[in-house]
């Protein structure tokens, strides 16, 4: 049994469904940016796959330009995260609830 | 043989994911991404992705990773705040990894995806040669709207991460 298209879009769903659950579950600001991370590259996993299978490579310039943004935002959110635990002191979700009352 | 690799590469990925997911330590959840990302590096060279291994190593592994690891320890934050989540947010990311995997499964059961095709990497692609030129002729405008986004992000962590600065009048200690 080769290994076709199916298992290589399995992984990657498998891999977004544990991003999004740690998304769900996690409290910790930065744990909850690596889960967003795993989410992307779950989807890089995916567009790499359906290049290679259809044999048009134009998926992996895709992926070139997702590595591009992940750094960017990676860069920004990280900060934002410096900062907000600069003025408020901590990185738990549930303690940064000023939009609540 | 083929298979094998396969397995072990997606293993690895999968296993540093729910590492990441379900670690206490932010620094070991750290290290586990680090490690998914070296099992998706080796799946990319099963799929002929050269160049995007040695660059997801390089910029993710080496830069992202790097740079999370910097800020968990500039937070310091260890021992801290070690509390279980609740039923509510344990429930809610349970259903919610349930239904996206079953969503997922059950479009993959329906498709009717080609047969993968055997061949060998087609010998005009995925290589440096043609990322060159698709990137400097036919993505020239993306290639060029991410180097002002580079630019752009590069300034605003800079103002974002500056200290603020001191009021002009000190507010009255009580």
């Amino acid at each position: 049994m080769t290994i076709g298209l199916h298992h290589y879009l399995a992984l990657s769903a498998l891999l977004f469904a544990i991003g999004f659950g740690g998304v769900l579950l996690r409290k910790n600001t930065l744990v909850l940016f690596m889960s967003l991370e795993l989410m992307l590259i779950a989807s890089t996993l995916g567009l790499v796959a359906f290049s290679r299978f259809n044999g048009t490579p134009d998926g992996n310039v895709f992926v070139l330009f997702i590595l591009a943004i992940a750094a960017v935002e990676v860069a920004v959110g990280l900060a934002i995260i410096v900062a907000l635990f600069r003025r408020r002191g901590t990185v738990m979700v549930d303690e940064l609830n000023a939009l609540k009352h | 043989m083929a298979e094998l690799i396969f397995y072990f590469f997606a293993a690895l990925t999968a296993g540093g994911a729910l590492g990441v997911v379900l670690n206490r330590n932010t620094v070991a959840a750290a290290l586990c991404l680090l490690l998914s990302l070296m099992g998706l590096a080796g799946l990319f060279v099963l799929l002929d992705a050269y160049l995007l291994a040695a660059l997801l190593l390089l910029v993710y592994a080496g830069a992202v990773a790097a740079l999370f690891l910097f800020v968990v320890m500039l937070l310091d934050m260890q021992g801290g705040a070690k509390r279980t989540p609740g039923w509510l947010n344990l429930g809610a990311s349970a259903i919610g990894f349930a239904v996206l995997l079953a969503g997922v499964a059950a479009t993959l059961a329906r498709a009717h995806l080609p047969e993968p095709v055997v061949t060998a990497a087609p010998s005009f692609g995925f290589s440096l040669k043609y990322y060159a030129a698709q990137l400097f002729t036919t993505y020239l405008l993306p290639v060029q709207i991410i180097g002002f986004l580079l630019l752009i992000a590069m300034l605003g962590v800079i103002v974002i991460s500056k200290k603020p600065r001191e009021e002009q009048t000190p507010p009255a200690s009580p």
